[in-house]
């Protein structure tokens, strides 16, 4: 264990002092109309990633989420790429992106006269992105109190809260004693036990906080009349939201939770965060809370998470851009079934082959390996999903500085 | 957490719950009930899948089903000991849209496909 605390990988040093654990260009698209020009550009070349926002009427909330990605400590340029007509403005994110130190650029497709001739704009923009980049990035030593790991849960069936989340959770009490940061969400994944929350509390405001974020959850359920369950939670012997809120619990481990953050919100401190990805109050409601596994994921990158932890017992293909994704199951059928696709396989708890405690110190070993630039399963297999939706959060008062 | 060899396992995570997860498939016989509990074996009524919920002990109509030692929810039915717990005799507190889902596949019955 406090072998693991000391161990040192060699990381990337952005100009705004954040870490990266990979070197990124990130390619930014603002409406859907520029999404084939923009993995065009993206395709064959090495670490540019892309990721954008289908709508043509702007969205605050998904302008943050972006402006979190583009700045996020994995990535080291950006280039936006807008068709012309839309609202939201690349040309302003590529100037936040600046901003912090980074290498950023943009452009319309509309002035460059189609898709040809974006796309070979675009390719030579990245190109030289990365050529400089590689001359110019500092390397640095990291270690464990240096990382931010996320961790969603998806797919969840009756062994992710006996062995894949409990694993997670002894890991994310690992990371928050070595001074790391760790960030779960899906506090629609709490109904039903709100006593157990509230008890994990570091402090007051903490209480507080996570007691308002669980209320909004709950009547936000109740409005849209869904909760996250899915057929095949229910398939994989899972029957009530109560049932799988307490498994999915697991994966917060047992340390204190400091507060909760908002999406494109980082931690203000190490230690465990619960993220709030729930709509705020708001006339047009912006639909479900937990459209898809996805959606989560990249709600706990934007929080600067290096690294981010999928739990599925029923098996996922997914990965994500710009953090690595690495895939835990509870279940070694699902394992076995899906060795391809799923990286660690915490069933063998259940099994009686290994301890909580054993598989623990695995996974910590694994996440410093995959910190350390070895490929996860989904980055080798090129899974990099994404989902950017119309949402709404009240802005953060950013001048009062962090609300914890 | 494995029961003696050639026996199927269950596992109650605290000792006031009144149904286990199964650790593999079973068939109707002798399963073992591991974890928060001494080691006592309940008689499955009926095949049960792995990561699935097996009563062991006998829950009354509208009695709390307990898992975790929290209330997942309320027994729409009487339940007996070795009978599986899900979608036909368990409601939420809160769902309401999870009674009308296919009880083996969790499928959605209420969406028209017309």
């Amino acid at each position: 264990m406090a072998e693991n605390d000391r161990k040192t990988f060699q990381g990337y040093l952005r100009p705004d002092g954040r870490k990266g654990v990979r070197d990124l260009v990130l390619v930014i698209y603002t409406v859907e109309c520029a999404q084939h020009v923009s993995h065009a550009i993206a395709e064959g070349e090495q670490d540019v990633h892309v990721i954008g926002f289908p709508g043509c009427y702007d969205n605050q909330y998904a302008v943050r989420l972006m402006l979190a990605l583009g700045r996020h400590p994995n990535v080291g340029a950006v280039l936006a790429v807008g068709l012309g007509c839309e609202y939201t403005r690349p040309d302003k994110i590529a100037e936040v992106v600046r901003e912090s130190g980074r290498l950023a650029d943009w452009f319309y497709i509309q002035n460059e006269g189609g898709t040809r001739s974006s796309v070979d704009r675009g390719k030579s923009i990245v190109r030289a992105m990365r050529e400089k980049l590689s001359q110019t990035t500092p390397r640095v030593p990291m270690q464990l109190s240096d990382l931010t790991v996320g961790c969603e849960c998806g797919g969840s069936d009756g062994t992710s809260g006996l062995a894949g989340n409990p694993v997670v959770g002894r890991f994310f009490d690992r990371l928050v004693d070595g001074g790391g940061t760790a960030v779960f969400e899906e506090i629609v994944e709490m109904v039903g036990i709100k006593p157990i929350l509230l008890s994990r509390a570091a402090n007051d405001d903490a209480r507080i906080q996570l007691d308002a974020a669980y209320e909004k959850a709950v009547r936000y359920c109740q409005e849209v009349r869904q909760y996250s369950v899915s057929p095949g939670n229910f398939a994989g012997g899972l029957t009530t939201i109560e049932e799988k809120s307490m498994g999915a619990f697991a994966k917060s481990g047992t340390r204190p939770i400091q507060g909760v953050i908002r999406v494109a919100e980082s931690p203000p401190r190490p230690g465990l965060w619960l993220m709030d990805s729930v709509p705020d109050s708001h006339f047009m409601q912006f639909g479900y809370t937990n459209p898809n596994d996805t959606e989560g994921i990249m709600d706990l990158i934007s929080s600067g998470a290096q690294i981010v932890l999928f739990v599925t017992g029923r098996g996922s293909v997914i990965g994500s851009p710009i953090a690595p994704l690495v895939k835990i199951t509870g279940n070694s059928q699902t394992f076995a079934r899906m060795r391809e696709d799923m990286d660690f396989d915490a069933g063998r708890v259940l099994a009686g082959k290994l301890s909580l405690d054993a598989a623990a110190d695995e996974l910590l070993a694994m996440i410093l390996a995959v910190a350390g630039g070895e490929p996860s399963k989904p980055e080798s297999l090129g899974h990099r999903e994404y989902f950017v939706m119309y949402k709404h959060q009240d802005t953060p008062l950013l001048a009062l500085g962090c609300r914890a | 957490m494995t029961a003696a060899a050639g026996i199927s396992a269950c596992f109650l995570i605290d000792a006031g719950d009144n149904v286990a997860t199964l650790l593999g498939d079973v068939l109707p016989g002798p399963v073992a009930v591991v974890g928060s509990t001494e080691e006592i074996v309940v008689e499955a009524r009926e095949p049960i899948k792995l990561g699935h919920k097996i009563a062991v002990r006998a829950i009354a109509q509208g009695e709390s089903v307990s898992k975790y030692g929290v209330s997942i929810g309320l027994a729409s039915k009487p339940i007996e000991p070795g009978q599986w717990v899900h979608l036909h005799n368990l409601a939420s507190h809160f769902d309401a849209r999870s009674q009308t889902l296919d009880l083996h596949t969790g499928g959605a019955t209420d969406t028209k496909y017309e």
